[in-house]
């Protein structure tokens, strides 16, 4: 047999049936749930009368929508709530697993999954978000999906699909001291760009990729939708087994042996051939932060915001104009000269409790400075809250003077109360920095948890490999 | 979902690269539990000058003049005329949902992201991708002439002007013949439901552990 990529094989196990054409109808392990595209699909069911193909693989939980303070108090906003409530009744009578707004599991749909064990190696995982693709870390085939489409899984269990191409990028050589799993993602779609991926499924390889936790493996293959691939994928390793064994869902005892000998295949093949190839030098990435409208408007925190007059292609200079006016910036000018107003440090990107222990580090003994108005803490779930507090992470964040929230996706897009006014400037560890996305007219920049701990407590972007611990 | 049948109609330009699904439908919008109603908020925060919310009366606020949906010429139109990369962002297929129910049926572009594509055919919206010069030749003209117009035969896949000049576009059998015949795919992988039953027992008993 030819030699395979890990996105070939976790294909065909999945394959029912394929037709000519190539259009396979693919079998789904993990359906994941969630508030904001669910609703017009459980309806669709209903008004069809058909029922749940296999409602076990189902996991649903509330989170665009939910408050991140006064969660006793419900949900203020009536059209959230009805929402939130309109999950709740669907899974109550369909029979599925929840785990609803004030459930120690609750959190964003893309950290309770694999902190569940609910995401497993060599799975198909969908969800009605385009962030699924976090799961890809695991060796499994995870990618958002639409609304239509999570009705189809649920009557179904299978997806009608075209096999994507394959892709590698491979970080060459280990980066350096300070650098993250989010420097290293951004720094990928800066050079691919936010299409370079489109039609493809991207395999994450090399030391630098294989040096991560599974937390930051999660972090890049998050991001892997901002270059433009529905999924990411990583090959399993000890890392991926370690993290897996002894979670809820994680196989029983006495398969657990079986399963494991089965995900040590879960890689891909030497000689395996991929349609596009891209190689970065690891010690080359350094600490990015966006200065634009789109994720491939990124730089190094020590480089000075581009020109659109140096760009030859006009679509894209009048694009960089239109992102400079948009961020109110001017070409030339050094990010440690941008001071900022907020600071929101979670999502599904970066809200476990490495990317807290990362930021705290960087805030431990010091203050948010006077121009920052707001520096939110928003963990991914009510676990890794816990698990910060137990740590006493929470301390630390509140006598900085960071706001310590409860889990959800709160300021990544602001369909909560937690948002940015019009003008405002943000140093923010989500994944998108679109126009209005957390807040109309509000500006962000992304950036990795401790670059946007260090922005917070000086008030402008620093590098923080320039930043002194202190005790 | 409806047949999509040959029609021709007007033409308005969306000239940009990457415009993504925040834009088309920001998330305020999202928390809708029906799929109808979204065509007043596409494009939201261009299309008007005063922040806009679930609950507040589209009519009450002030329409940004230099939008292009605002144009009296492009009220009415039917395709979208756009560039590389259009629909990026999210999967949300309420940015399809909210193209169509301000009128759109057709989007044509260099290129589309991945999703958006998908989610397009599940509602019967036809993203047709051209080449780079062939869009850029349709925007000129479109800017060049009064009520430009194109017309859209999906069974021939071509796009032809008012003049008879056509462009052919490729699609896949399966979606078109979809589009074509208002197939519903739920419907169309039921009939697969033994073969999906007979997957599942050699699957379930490969992989104990899923089950
Ligand atoms: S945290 Fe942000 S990107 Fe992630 S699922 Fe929530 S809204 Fe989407």
């Amino acid at each position: 047999m030819s030699a395979l990529t890990l996105y070939d094989k976790v294909w065909q196990q999945h394959v029912v049936r394929q037709e000519d054409d190539g259009t396979a109808l693919l079998y789904i392990d993990r359906h994941l749930v969630h508030e904001v595209t669910s609703p017009q699909a459980f309806e669709g069911l209903q008004i069809n009368h058909r029922p749940l193909w296999r409602k076990e693989s189902i996991v649903a939980v509330p989170d665009h929508n939910v408050p991140t303070t006064d969660r006793d108090q419900g949900i203020s906003d009536p059209v959230a709530r009805l929402q939130v409530d309109t999950l709740d009744q669907n899974c109550d009578s369909f029979g599925l697993t929840e785990f609803k707004m004030n459930d120690r599991r609750q959190g964003i749909v893309h950290v309770i999954g694999p902190e569940q064990g609910a995401t497993l190696p060599g799975m198909t995982v969908v969800c009605g978000d385009s962030h699924t693709s976090t799961h890809g870390a695991f060796a499994a085939l995870a990618f958002g999906i639409g609304t239509s489409e999570v009705e189809h899984v649920m009557a179904t269990q299978c997806l009608i699909q075209k096999k994507s191409k394959n892709m590698r990028i491979t970080i060459e050589g280990p980066v350096g001291p300070g650098v993250t799993a989010k420097d290293i993602v951004l720094a990928i779609i800066g050079e691919i760009g936010t299409a370079g991926g489109t039609g493809y499924a991207i395999e994450f390889a090399g030391e630098a990729i294989r040096n991560l936790s599974m937390e930051g493996r999660m972090t890049v293959c998050n991001m892997t939708i901002e270059g433009g691939a529905r999924a990411g994928l990583i090959a399993c390793d000890q890392t991926t087994i370690d993290y897996v064994k002894g979670r809820p869902f994680a196989p029983a005892e006495e398969y657990w042996d079986q399963a494991v000998a089965y995900w040590n295949t879960l890689h891909s093949d030497a000689g395996a051939v991929f349609d596009r190839e891209v190689v970065i030098q690891g010690d080359s990435i350094q600490p990015q932060v966006t200065w634009g409208t789109s994720p491939e408007m990124v730089i190094p925190v020590n480089a000075r915001v581009p020109d659109p007059a140096q760009e030859a292609d006009q679509v894209k200079s009048d694009g960089m104009q239109k992102a400079l006016d948009y961020m109110g910036l001017k070409a030339g000018t050094p990010l440690n000269e941008v001071f900022i107003d907020k600071v929101f440090i979670g999502s599904c990107t970066n809200s476990r409790i490495e990317d807290l222990r990362a930021a705290a580090q960087i805030a431990k003994g010091r203050r948010v400075a006077d121009n920052v108005k707001q520096a939110l803490v928003v963990p991914g779930s009510g676990l890794v809250k816990q698990k910060a507090e137990q740590e006493g992470l929470d301390k630390i964040f509140v006598e900085a003077g960071f706001e310590w929230r409860d889990p959800g996706c709160s300021m990544c897009l602001a369909m909560n109360a937690d948002r940015l006014e019009p003008g405002e400037r943000c140093a923010s560890t989500s994944n998108r920095n679109f126009e209005g996305r957390q807040g109309q007219g509000g500006r962000t920049h992304l950036v990795s948890p401790a670059m946007a701990a260090a922005a917070a407590v000086f008030g402008y972007f620093t590098d923080v490999r320039e930043v002194e611990l202190l005790n | 979902m409806q047949k999509f049948e040959k029609f021709s109609g007007i033409v308005a330009p969306m000239d940009r690269a990457n415009v993504d699904t925040d834009a088309i439908i920001p998330k305020q919008y999202l928390k809708s539990i029906k799929r109808s109603g979204f065509g007043p908020n596409l494009f939201d925060d261009w299309r008007y000058l005063d922040p806009g919310a679930p609950d507040i009366d589209n009519k009450t606020r002030r329409e940004n003049p230099d939008f292009v949906l605002n144009d009296a010429r492009y009220r009415k139109a039917q395709i979208l005329l756009a560039r590389e990369n259009f629909g990026c962002g999210s999967s949300r297929e309420h940015a399809v949902w909210a193209l169509e129910d301000f009128g759109f049926k057709v989007v044509i572009a260099p290129s589309f992201a991945d999703i958006f594509y998908n989610n397009s055919f599940k509602s019967g919206l036809l993203p047709i991708v051209l080449s780079h010069d062939q869009v850029d030749q349709l925007f000129t003209e479109l800017f060049d002439q009064e009520n430009y117009q194109l017309t859209v035969d999906l069974q021939n896949q071509l796009v032809s002007n008012a003049t008879g000049s056509q462009m052919s576009f490729d699609i896949d059998e399966f979606r078109k013949y979809c589009l074509l015949n208002g197939l519903d795919d739920i419907g169309l992988t039921l009939q697969h439901a033994e073969q999906i039953k007979s997957f599942e027992q050699q699957y379930y008993q490969q992989s104990p552990w899923l089950k």
